[in-house]
């Protein structure tokens, strides 16, 4: 990150290169840990993804998280405006705002939201309810309160509040074969803009026109 | 035949106001206590949040969004029976015009809580209307629900005027009760059948006539288009708004039959609602239902010979593999049979009309849910399929909520006449003279 004058809004990127990624499954729970998503949500899966017919099967995991598109799909139908665009490139969730109808889950083309169906781990994990991620910078107390997201909508959000900190997102700094990279796409010395140069650079689902920010290399 | 002269209308049509027999009011018992189960239900969602229903992070619309589609459906019939018949001077339709209209607002008042049922956090509703997204067609669905409401309301009060004017008349001169001439008082209007109030009347019932239809086509077609508009295979497709309107205009002729035939029954209305009434919608429902096959049909062809690996997989699940017994059930159940009972004329009765309308009412739920379900079912990413039974609590507001509907319309009708009687006396508000059918 070369440029650091105050004005600079880094336009946040992630590359993933699957001929790094094991299928460990580490960056999934990296992330339920990190901003300790009840049951049924989960903001990164590792997807298994099959190209070709026998014998010239290959196989790939996929990692994926929110895509934070460029023209997301989720956006434009939330009936409240409770789902937006930041100036960074992360698509937001205002959780004081969602009215729960699920329709953003239905556009996103990459099943990359879900539901807070309101369940927590409290039979099996300790202290569950008492703390929740600060997502986006926001303390919103014991799970258990008003404040909490429960029946609202939920998605990866890049880690904000890990970046805000100067940190990367938990995926990436857990990823066991590194093979994620993030940075600013606005920077052209940064590592993802070199990447997503790559001749192996692509995304998924590009016909549809919605720009991600999730770069793979394959 | 002889048409029944104008005592004997209003006879029949205020004397069920009066007094209810026991069988009125077991019903009435049994049909709150079930609605009440559902309030139940909905109030133990309310408290422990939408993860005490079937639905997962795959299938995330399920029943509530069919029961949307299903009741909202049912409202269709008031719209056509009403105003496509009165518009085209079907002078057959006035003894049960007041029944269609009623059907329509209750069915579309049961439908209209849906939305709220399935949000995940139902308190914020208000933000819909303080911060509306004009580019999510959840708020055309909103906007167009509140209108043809609204249009609902005006079209079921319009032609009650005269009847509740002659209700006050009736009810004043017998001396009470107190609060029934109170209520016909305020409601009529100062109605007193002169000639500026006939014409004011026709004018406003021809206008709502015309402006109702267009408004009922928008609500099915902007409801669909909440599917259609999202990328997902099975939903993404430019027939679905014309598809869901034919299916809400095949069953609310259905319900409309259902209300009829109870009714008829239950106030003893046989010498105004005939056979040939049930002959009649029941040929409507015929067409209606042929109609919906055709468009089904188109549908699938349309998928399933470009043959892409996505709408295989769709058409797989509803016509082979695991959604197969609801949908051919739905065909069979749905369509072929009723059609049968329609056309056949030993079949033709009274009975056998709305035999084949309970079974149009029925299916047409089912139909919805392979609609909506079916398709999200398939993953849009790799993955294998998901799986999706409503739970008890689902069952239960949707059985509650069905419940509701007959519960609502008997307590309407121990309140306003079940017959239109100033409509059928003036030989139907557009002025087309009374023809001598059948």
């Amino acid at each position: 990150m070369s440029d650091n004058s105050p004005d600079h809004t880094p336009q946040w990127a992630m590359v993933i290169d699957l001929a790094k990624c094991v299928g460990c499954d580490t960056c999934t729970v990296s992330c339920k840990a990190e901003n300790r998503t009840p049951p049924g949500v989960s903001y990164n899966v590792v997807l298994e993804m099959e190209l070709g017919e026998f014998p010239n099967v290959q196989r790939y995991n996929v990692p994926r998280p929110c895509m934070q598109c460029d023209n997301p799909p989720c956006v434009q139908v939330c009936p409240v405006s409770a789902t937006y665009k930041l100036d960074n490139g992360i698509v937001a969730i205002d959780h004081d705002r969602c009215i729960g109808c699920r329709y953003c889950i239905t556009a996103c083309p990459y099943g990359a939201r879900s539901f807070d169906f309101g369940e927590d781990y409290s039979g099996e994990m300790l202290g569950f309810n008492d703390v929740q991620a600060p997502e986006y910078g926001v303390d919103r107390g014991p799970r258990r309160r008003a404040l909490a997201p429960k029946g609202t909508v939920r998605k990866c959000t890049f880690c904000f509040h890990r970046l805000e900190r100067g940190e990367e997102p938990a995926c990436v700094e857990t990823c066991i074969g590194d093979a994620r990279y993030f940075g600013d796409l606005n920077d052209p010395n940064s590592v993802v803009s070199q990447l997503a140069k790559s001749p192996r650079a692509f995304r998924l689902k590009e016909e549809l026109g919605t720009g991600p920010r999730v770069i793979y290399l394959n | 035949m002889t048409h029944p002269n104008s005592a004997a209308i209003r006879e029949a049509a205020l004397r069920p106001l009066d007094g209810a027999g026991a069988g009125f009011w077991a019903l009435l018992t049994g049909l709150s206590l079930i609605t009440a189960w559902g309030l139940a239900a909905w109030g133990y969602q309310l408290v422990h949040g939408l993860h005490v229903t079937g639905l997962s992070d795959r299938i995330f619309w399920g029943t509530y969004e069919t029961n949307l589609v299903t009741f909202i459906g049912l409202s269709y019939g008031g719209a056509v029976v009403s105003a496509i018949l009165r518009l085209t001077g079907a002078e057959w339709r006035s003894p049960i015009t007041r029944l269609a209209e009623a059907t329509a607002l209750v069915t579309l008042l049961i439908g209209a809580v849906f939305p709220v049922i399935h949000l995940g956090r139902p308190e914020r509703l208000w933000e819909m209307f303080t911060r509306p997204n004009l580019s999510s067609p959840l708020v055309w669905d909103l906007i167009a629900v509140m209108t043809y409401l609204f249009a609902t309301m005006v079209f079921l009060y319009l032609p009650l005027i005269p009847d509740l004017a002659a209700a006050r008349e009736e009810y004043a001169a017998r001396g009470g009760p107190r609060w029934r001439v109170r209520l016909y008082d305020r409601l009529s209007l100062g109605w007193s059948d002169a000639p500026q109030q006939k014409r004011l009347l026709e004018w406003g019932v021809g206008v709502m006539s015309v402006l109702i239809i267009p408004l009922a086509v928008t609500v099915h077609s902007v409801l669909s288009w909440a599917f259609a508009l999202t990328v997902r295979e099975g939903w993404h497709s430019t027939i679905y708004a014309p598809y869901f309107v034919i299916a809400a205009l095949y069953s609310g002729v259905a319900a409309v039959i259902l209300v009829v035939a109870a009714f008829r029954r239950a106030y003893r209305l046989q010498a105004f609602i005939e056979t040939r009434h049930f002959r009649y919608l029941g040929f409507l429902m015929l067409t209606l239902g042929l109609t919906y096959l055709y468009f089904t049909f188109s549908e699938y062809l349309t998928e399933g010979y470009a043959n892409t690996r996505a709408s295989v997989e769709v058409l797989g699940l509803l016509l082979q593999y695991r959604f197969a017994p609801l949908f051919w059930s739905f065909v069979v159940g749905g369509v072929l049979l009723p059609v049968a009972l329609v056309a056949v004329p030993r079949t033709r009765t009274a009975a056998g009309v709305t035999s084949a309308a309970a079974l149009v009412v029925a299916a047409m739920w089912l139909k919805r849910f392979l609609i909506v379900v079916p398709a999200e079912a398939l993953s849009l990413m790799p993955g294998g399929l998901a799986a999706y039974r409503p739970s008890w609590v689902e069952v239960s507001i949707t059985i509650g909520a069905a419940a509701a509907i007959p519960l609502l319309l008997m307590l309407f009708f121990r309140v306003f006449p079940v017959l239109a009687v100033w409509e059928m006396e003036h030989g139907g508000v557009q002025g087309v003279p009374a023809r001598g059918d059948d």
